[in-house]
């Protein structure tokens, strides 16, 4: 009897232990995001403390010299260039291949052309970099010609002052692209796949082209959920950091002409990576206090999709 | 009787005519496909238009214009608008498995190029910048020790949570934890590192170590360990679970002998493929493990190499051989990480519980 109420007693006591366990761990991942922006205040208020000019305005980046004048305009510009033209490019592609997957792919080729996809993910960062710095830019400087030459017109394709191609903001982006094609192919596959089949065949059933079952079925239902993968694959390129530092060339200027070599650009991560190692201790703080703005811009952007996608009534696995 | 018995007129002439007789067979389409290569080559002959790449595209594009055009002329609109799509759609994969061959093969070439034994077990301690012998093993032994310690700190932690998530919590506190979770996924890696640097490195004064790194990879580890490890616990059937209560067996016991192993081949594919992510990150280790000439088998103190940050140094460094050195090491980064993948893809297949 006595060994009975005992065992029942370490038994509860075991239940309630492990529920305390996990329940910690979770409340350790709460506070964990309260922590990283708290550190990052931390260590970035001396050095805007110590800032001249207007943090927000400022275009140029000399934290350790005197007097210390830094700011993430430039960084905010092209970080935010570089990011939509990755997204403009992907975006349709990735779409695409979500569709084709869906609707068009044999069943049997669905699966492994998902998986062959998802590779393009697992490809790290660095050689994806150092793949545009060694590949792409020699190998597209013709294309990059080509478009200053013959629509040079237009004046995102324009070179400006230096008339040089390579190393510029359109490639960066091009590599960007491909990194974020990805997720956003994965997240609306899966959205595309929660189309109830009954709307699709009530559709072809009523005489539709695939066009117009997609057009009237398929994507009245999937919306919000495309929506919010565009923008998570937006949140990725906006943080992406080893790729766009070793493609882009370094500067401060912010300038619209996306084929420009010279003027290049420069982004908030890609900008703590090349200047971290130079950095005195006002310029750690400095790229910390950038670092902040990221992490603000990042995590506005992911909340605000994972709403949108949650809102469409799924989450997935995929992200 | 009377219903049944009436027979249906004959349909409406016009609206058969738009199918009968009049839609492309495949003869068509290949004629078409053949007249836009004699076109583009004939093109390329005439024009300064060059390389294999811009013939491929011009094809592609071509082909879609004059496939389209043929199909307005015979089918009509709707018909043609949906052949665009299909051809586009097709485009599609095509735009994103061209660079994904591109760069395997591009790395494959150049990497071989560099890579032996004596590059895999020789560090670069004591190599002037004119050397060309040197190799990556310090970076190896960084990179393994690392991410070993990831997966110690983030996959136990990443289970407690997706066990809370899934069968304890309710409410508000299990909604945000949920939440962050989602956003946490989010997080730029860099980002990841700026915290451990602000935290760890510089807060208290730990200085750069493995160990930083390991730390900041399990912040970017631990959220994918969790919606992994979530997605899969909430496959198992209830049925199971109320088997083990049944027999009086508590809640714990119940989760770590019935749910954990029914889920576990899912959770071990979620856990590879993560483990196959953080192994290839950069920039956080830059801020925490930093860059090291030479062999540091301590984990736990002092600057530490990787692949990642050893590939990125190299490529700053710029001269010709610091590139063969990169490329080498990136060559054995993504062998190490397609492994990974693969053998994470091949155990999906025995995952019983996530066939749909």
């Amino acid at each position: 009897m006595s060994a009975t109420s005992t065992s029942v007693r370490t038994r509860r006591f075991a239940d309630r232990a492990f529920l305390g366990l996990t329940g910690a761990a979770g409340v350790l991942v709460a506070v964990l995001i309260v922590a990283i922006g708290t550190f990052l205040v931390i260590q970035a208020v001396p050095a805007l403390r110590a800032d001249t000019t207007n943090f927000f305005t400022t275009k140029t980046w000399n934290p350790d010299q005197s007097p210390v004048a830094f700011g993430i305009a430039a960084l905010v510009f092209g970080t935010i260039v570089s990011s939509g033209l990755a997204l403009l490019m992907a975006g349709p592609i990735a779409i695409g291949i979500a569709l084709y997957i869906s609707e068009y792919a044999p069943r049997r080729l669905a699966r492994p052309l998902g998986y062959t996809v998802d590779l393009l993910a697992a490809v790290p960062s660095v050689v994806y970099g150092l793949w545009g710095l060694n590949f792409l830019v020699p190998y597209s400087s013709k294309l990059q010609q080509f478009l200053a030459d013959h629509v040079g017109w237009i004046p995102l394709f324009n070179l400006g002052r230096s008339g040089a191609v390579g190393r510029s903001v359109f490639l960066a982006s091009v590599v960007l692209a491909l990194m974020i094609l990805p997720i956003i192919a994965a997240i609306s596959r899966e959205v595309f796949l929660q189309v109830p089949q009954a709307n699709k065949e009530a559709a072809l059933a009523l005489g539709s082209t695939k066009l117009e079952m997609i057009r009237y079925s398929v994507l009245p239902h999937s919306r919000s959920g495309v929506t919010g993968a565009l923008m998570l694959g937006l949140g990725r390129a906006l943080g992406e950091t080893i790729a766009v530092a070793l493609v882009l060339s370094l500067s401060y200027r912010t300038s619209l002409h996306i084929l420009d070599a010279n003027t290049g650009g420069n982004t908030i991560a890609a900008n703590i990576a090349n200047q971290y190692q130079g950095a005195e201790p006002t310029g750690q703080k400095a790229l910390i206090a950038s670092g902040l703005v990221l992490f603000v811009i990042t995590f506005g952007v992911n909340a605000l999709a994972r709403l949108v996608v949650s809102r469409g009534g799924n989450r997935t696995a995929a992200a | 009787m009377t219903a049944l018995t009436t027979r249906p007129g004959p349909p409406a002439a016009a609206s058969l005519r738009d199918d009968s007789g009049r839609s492309l067979g495949r003869h068509h389409h290949l004629a078409v496909l053949a007249l836009v290569v004699v076109g583009t080559l004939l093109l390329f002959a005439v024009t300064p238009l060059q390389g294999r790449a811009g013939f491929g595209v011009v094809v592609v594009l071509l082909y879609a214009a004059v496939s389209t055009a043929f199909s307005f002329a015979r089918e009509g609109r709707r018909r043609a608008q949906d052949r665009l799509l299909t051809l586009s759609v097709h485009a599609a994969v095509l735009a994103a498995l061209v660079p994904l061959v591109a760069v395997l093969g591009y790395t494959v070439n150049r990497g071989s190029k560099k890579l032996s034994a004596s590059f895999l077990d020789h560090s670069l301690r004591g190599i002037g910048p004119f050397d060309t012998n040197g190799g990556e093993y310090h970076a190896i032994v960084g990179t393994l020790e690392q991410v070993l310690l990831t997966i110690v700190i983030a996959v136990p932690a990443g289970l407690l949570v997706s066990i809370y998530i899934t069968e304890y919590g309710r409410g508000p506190l299990a909604a945000t934890i949920r939440f962050v979770v989602d956003v946490m996924t989010g997080i730029p890696s860099i980002v990841a590192g700026l915290f451990i640097y602000a935290f760890w490195v510089l807060g208290l004064k730990q200085g750069f170590s493995g160990l930083a790194a390991a730390l900041s990879l399990a912040i970017l580890m631990l959220p994918v360990v969790v919606r992994a490890s979530e997605e899969m616990i909430r496959l198992v059937p209830d049925e199971l679970r109320e088997a083990s209560y049944a027999l009086g067996i508590p809640t714990y016991t119940t989760i770590l002998r019935v749910v954990l192993p029914t889920a576990s081949a899912g959770i071990t594919t979620g856990i590879m493929l993560a483990v196959a992510r953080v192994t290839g990150e950069t920039a956080p280790l830059l801020l925490t493990s930093y860059i090291a000439p030479a062999i540091n088998n301590n984990v736990f103190s002092g600057k530490q190499a990787a692949l990642p940050t050893y590939i990125f140094d190299q490529a700053q460094q710029g001269r010709e051989i610091n590139f063969d050195r990169a490329w080498a090491a990136a060559l054995t980064l993504i062998v190490v990480v397609l492994v990974l993948y693969a053998s994470a893809r091949l155990l999906t297949r025995r995952n019983t519980l996530a066939r749909r």
